[in-house]
C-alpha cells in the first residue's frame, strides 16, 4: 500500500480550476520530489496532505486523497491529528518569537503532552536529528531569532520532528536559504528518510536530482509526467519535461 | 530648460502654506498646554477664605495661623473649642456679620452703616473666644481684635484632600482627591469591562470571521464611534441607570458602575479597531507552522497569535483608557456627580472632565473656583500625556523587538 495516494484529485480556487486530475502514488521511506514553474500548483498539490488549503475561503476540493490508505477529506476526520501524522516544513523559516526549547516543544504542549522529562528528551532528540544540536545545545533558552537562516529552517524541521510525524512535507525548504546552509538540509533529507516519507516541493532542478527519489512534473495544474528521479532527469519521456528541466523554458 | 519663474514661485508658495499649516498645529497645540497652567498655577499660595473677607479674634486669642480645613470644621460647629485647634481652652463663638443686629439696634450702627466698623471692633474686643467672618472692608485701622490668616492652598493639601467644596464660606476647600479617584474609580470599571469584550471582538473579527461577517461588523463598530457622547449619556440615563437601580436594589442608580459601563461601550470601537490590526500582524506563516503542529485554531489563537501582538493589545488597552479618562458628557450625565471619596462601585462619583464642565460656567474668573478647575484641566492634561506617552513607548519597542 503507497503512503500518499491521490486519485484524481481537482481543486479549484473560487472558478479557478488550480489542480486537474491529479492521480499519484508515494512510497514509504522516499523522497518524492514535485518539480514545476510558479504557480503550476506544485505547492498547492503538497498542502492537501496536511490540508492546509483549508485556511483559504473558498476552496473546492474533488477526487481522493488518502494518507496510509485513509481519505482523509471525508467528513469526521480529526484534521489535527492528520497534521500530527503528517508533518511539514515551510518555505521561509517561520520560528515562533519563543525561545529554542519551546519552538521545538511547542507542538508537544498543544497536543496536550505535559511530561516534562518526555517533553525535554524529545526536543533534545529532534533537535540531534535535524543536525542542530551542536550548534544550540547552549542556548536553548535563547530566542530563535538569534538563530541564522539555515539554522532557522532546521530548527523548524526539528519543531516538525518532534511530534513523530510519518510524513514530512517541505515547500521549498531551501529557497530562502545560503548554498552552504542548502547542502546541510539537503543531507539531512537524506538522513530522515529512511524514518519519514518525504515531499519536498522545489525549483532547484539539481537539488532535486540530488534528494529526491522520483519526480513528479507539474505545468498548469496537471501532472505532466512522473516517475524514477533518475529517469526522469536522463531520459524523460515527453519533450515537455525535457525543455523544463535543461532549462528551455520555465 | 529652466522652470519658469512662475512656476517656481507657485510651488514656494504651496511649500510655504504647507509648512505654516504645520508649524500653526503644533503652536496651537502649546498655546493650549502653556494657556492652561498659567491660568492654574495661581491657585496656589492663595488664601482660601472668601475673597473680600477676613477672620478676625479676640487679641487675646495666641492663633495667628488656621488650616482651611479647621475654618470649614469650626463654622460646621465640629470643632467647638479653641483647644483643638491649638490655642486656649476657651469655647469657640461663631460670629457672622447679621449676627451684629442682634447686639446692636440699627440706630447704634448707624443708618448708613457708619459706625459698623466700631460695633465689630468692640464685639470681637469683648468676647474672649469669637471667630468673627466679616468683610475686609470694616477693619479699620483702629480695629481692637485680629486678623487671622488661613494657611495658603498648597499642592498636597490640593490633591491629597479628601473634601472639594470650592465655593464654601468662609473657606474653600480644595481636596480633589475624591474628583481624581472617581475619575480613575470609572476609567478602571470601563477597561475592566470593555477590554475582555473588545478583545474578544478583535480576535473574532481578525481570526475567526469570514470576510462577509467582517464586512458587516466593521462599519457597525465605527458607527459606534461616530456617536456623539450624548447620546450615549441619553441611551445611560434612560437604561443603564434604572436597570441599575433595579438590579442592586438602591436608591439611585447613578453611579460609577453607570458610567464605567457606558464609557466601556464608548471605548469598545478604539479597542477593538486598533487590538484587530495589531492580531491582523501575525504573519500567515506564524499560524500555519502551528495549525502544522497539530494545534487547533483556539491554541494557534492562544499561543501564537495574541502573545505575537501583545504590545499591540496593550496600546489598545491604554487608548481604550485614555478615551475613558477624558469622557465628559456621558459620564456628567450617569454617574451621580457627587464628590466624595467613591468606596465601591454602586455609589455616586465625579470625574475631572464633568466637574470642569459643570463647575467652569458659575465660576467667577481669576477667581480661587476658577484656578481650581483649571489645575483639574491641568492634571488631567498630564494623565493624558502620560498615557500617549506610554503607547509610543510600547509601540516603539516593538518594532525593535521583532525582526
Amino acid at each position: 500500500m503507497a503512503k500518499i495516494e491521490t486519485l484524481d484529485a481537482n481543486l479549484f480556487y473560487g472558478d479557478f480550476h488550480a489542480l486537474k486530475n491529479i492521480s499519484m502514488q508515494m512510497e514509504e521511506n522516499t523522497v518524492t520530489a514535485l518539480i514545476g514553474p510558479s504557480g503550476c500548483g506544485k505547492s498547492t498539490y503538497l498542502r492537501l496532505f496536511n490540508r492546509m488549503n483549508d485556511l483559504i475561503d473558498s476552496t473546492r476540493i474533488t477526487g481522493q486523497i488518502l494518507v496510509d490508505g485513509e481519505d482523509i477529506y471525508r467528513k469526521n476526520i480529526n484534521v489535527d491529528e492528520l497534521r500530527i501524522k503528517v508533518g511539514m516544513v515551510f518555505q521561509k523559516p517561520n520560528p515562533f518569537p519563543k525561545s529554542i526549547f519551546e519552538n521545538v516543544a511547542y507542538g508537544l504542549r498543544v497536543n496536550g503532552e505535559k511530561n516534562k522529562s518526555y517533553i525535554e528528551d524529545k526536543v533534545v532528540q529532534s533537535l540531534k536529528q535535524s543536525a542542530l544540536w551542536n550548534e544550540v545545545s547552549d542556548k536553548l533558552t535563547k530566542s530563535a531569532f538569534e538563530l541564522s537562516g539555515g539554522q532557522q529552517q532546521r530548527l523548524c524541521i526539528a519543531r516538525a520532528l518532534a511530534i513523530s510525524p510519518s510524513v514530512i512535507l517541505m515547500d521549498e525548504p531551501a529557497s530562502a536559504l545560503d548554498p552552504l546552509s542548502t547542502a546541510k538540509i539537503e543531507e539531512l533529507i537524506h538522513e530522515l528518510k529512511k524514518e519519514y516519507t518525504i515531499v519536498i516541493v522545489t525549483h532547484n532542478m539539481q537539488q532535486a536530482s540530488r534528494v529526491s527519489d522520483y519526480t513528479a512534473f507539474f505545468y498548469l495544474g496537471e501532472l505532466v509526467e512522473y516517475g524514477q528521479t533518475v529517469e526522469i532527469f536522463t531520459k524523460p519521456k515527453l519533450k515537455h519535461t525535457e525543455n523544463y528541466i535543461t532549462g528551455r523554458f520555465g | 530648460m529652466p522652470k519658469p519663474f512662475y512656476k517656481k514661485l507657485f510651488e514656494k508658495i504651496i511649500e510655504g502654506i504647507l509648512a505654516l499649516s504645520g508649524s500653526i498645529t503644533s503652536l496651537a497645540v502649546l498655546l493650549i498646554v502653556i494657556f492652561l497652567f498659567k491660568e492654574g498655577l495661581g491657585l496656589f499660595n492663595r488664601s482660601p477664605i472668601s475673597e473680600g473677607y477676613v477672620l478676625a479674634v479676640n487679641k487675646s486669642n495666641p492663633i495667628s495661623k488656621i488650616d482651611a480645613n479647621l475654618v470649614k470644621q469650626i463654622f460646621d460647629q465640629e470643632i467647638t473649642n479653641w483647644e483643638k485647634v491649638g490655642g486656649k481652652k476657651d469655647s469657640i463663638i461663631l460670629f457672622h456679620l447679621d449676627d451684629i443686629n442682634s447686639i446692636y439696634t440699627e440706630a447704634q450702627i448707624g443708618e448708613n452703616l457708619e459706625n459698623l466698623p466700631t460695633c465689630i471692633s468692640n464685639v470681637v474686643d469683648s468676647i474672649g473666644g469669637i471667630v468673627a467672618f466679616v468683610p475686609k472692608s470694616y477693619i479699620k485701622s483702629d480695629f481692637k481684635g485680629k486678623v487671622i490668616e488661613p494657611v495658603n492652598i498648597t499642592p498636597k493639601e490640593f490633591l491629597l484632600g479628601k473634601e472639594w467644596y470650592p465655593t464654601a464660606e468662609p473657606s474653600a476647600q480644595m481636596g480633589i482627591l475624591p474628583i481624581l479617584l472617581g475619575t480613575l474609580w470609572v476609567s478602571l470599571g470601563a477597561i475592566l469591562l470593555s477590554l475582555p469584550l473588545g478583545l474578544a471582538v478583535a480576535i473574532y473579527m481578525a481570526e475567526i470571521a469570514n470576510a462577509r461577517v467582517r464586512n458587516i461588523f466593521k462599519p457597525i463598530i465605527e458607527l459606534l464611534a461616530g456617536i456623539p457622547s450624548v447620546i450615549y449619556g441619553f441611551f445611560g440615563l434612560v437604561v443603564i441607570v434604572p436597570l441599575i437601580q433595579t438590579v442592586f436594589n438602591l436608591p439611585v442608580g447613578e453611579t460609577a458602575l453607570a458610567g464605567s459601563i457606558i464609557l466601556a461601550i464608548m471605548a469598545l470601537p478604539t479597542i477593538i479597531t486598533i487590538a484587530e490590526d495589531s492580531l491582523r500582524t501575525t504573519p500567515r506563516s506564524m499560524k500555519e507552522a502551528s495549525l502544522a503542529l497539530g494545534a487547533s485554531r483556539w491554541q494557534t489563537i492562544y499561543r501564537i497569535v495574541i502573545p505575537y501582538s501583545i504590545s499591540g493589545i496593550t496600546a489598545a488597552a491604554i487608548l481604550g483608557i485614555g478615551r475613558a479618562i477624558g469622557e465628559t458628557m456621558a459620564v456628567l450625565m450617569v454617574t451621580g456627580n457627587a464628590a466624595v471619596m467613591p468606596h465601591s462601585f454602586l455609589e455616586p462619583v465625579r470625574t475631572i472632565p464633568a466637574t470642569i464642565a459643570a463647575e467652569l460656567g458659575e465660576s467667577p474668573k481669576d477667581g480661587l473656583h476658577y484656578q481650581a478647575l483649571f489645575i483639574l484641566g491641568s492634571i488631567l492634561f498630564i494623565m493624558t500625556l502620560i498615557i500617549n506617552l506610554t503607547v509610543e513607548y510600547i509601540s516603539s519597542r516593538n518594532k525593535l523587538g521583532k525582526r
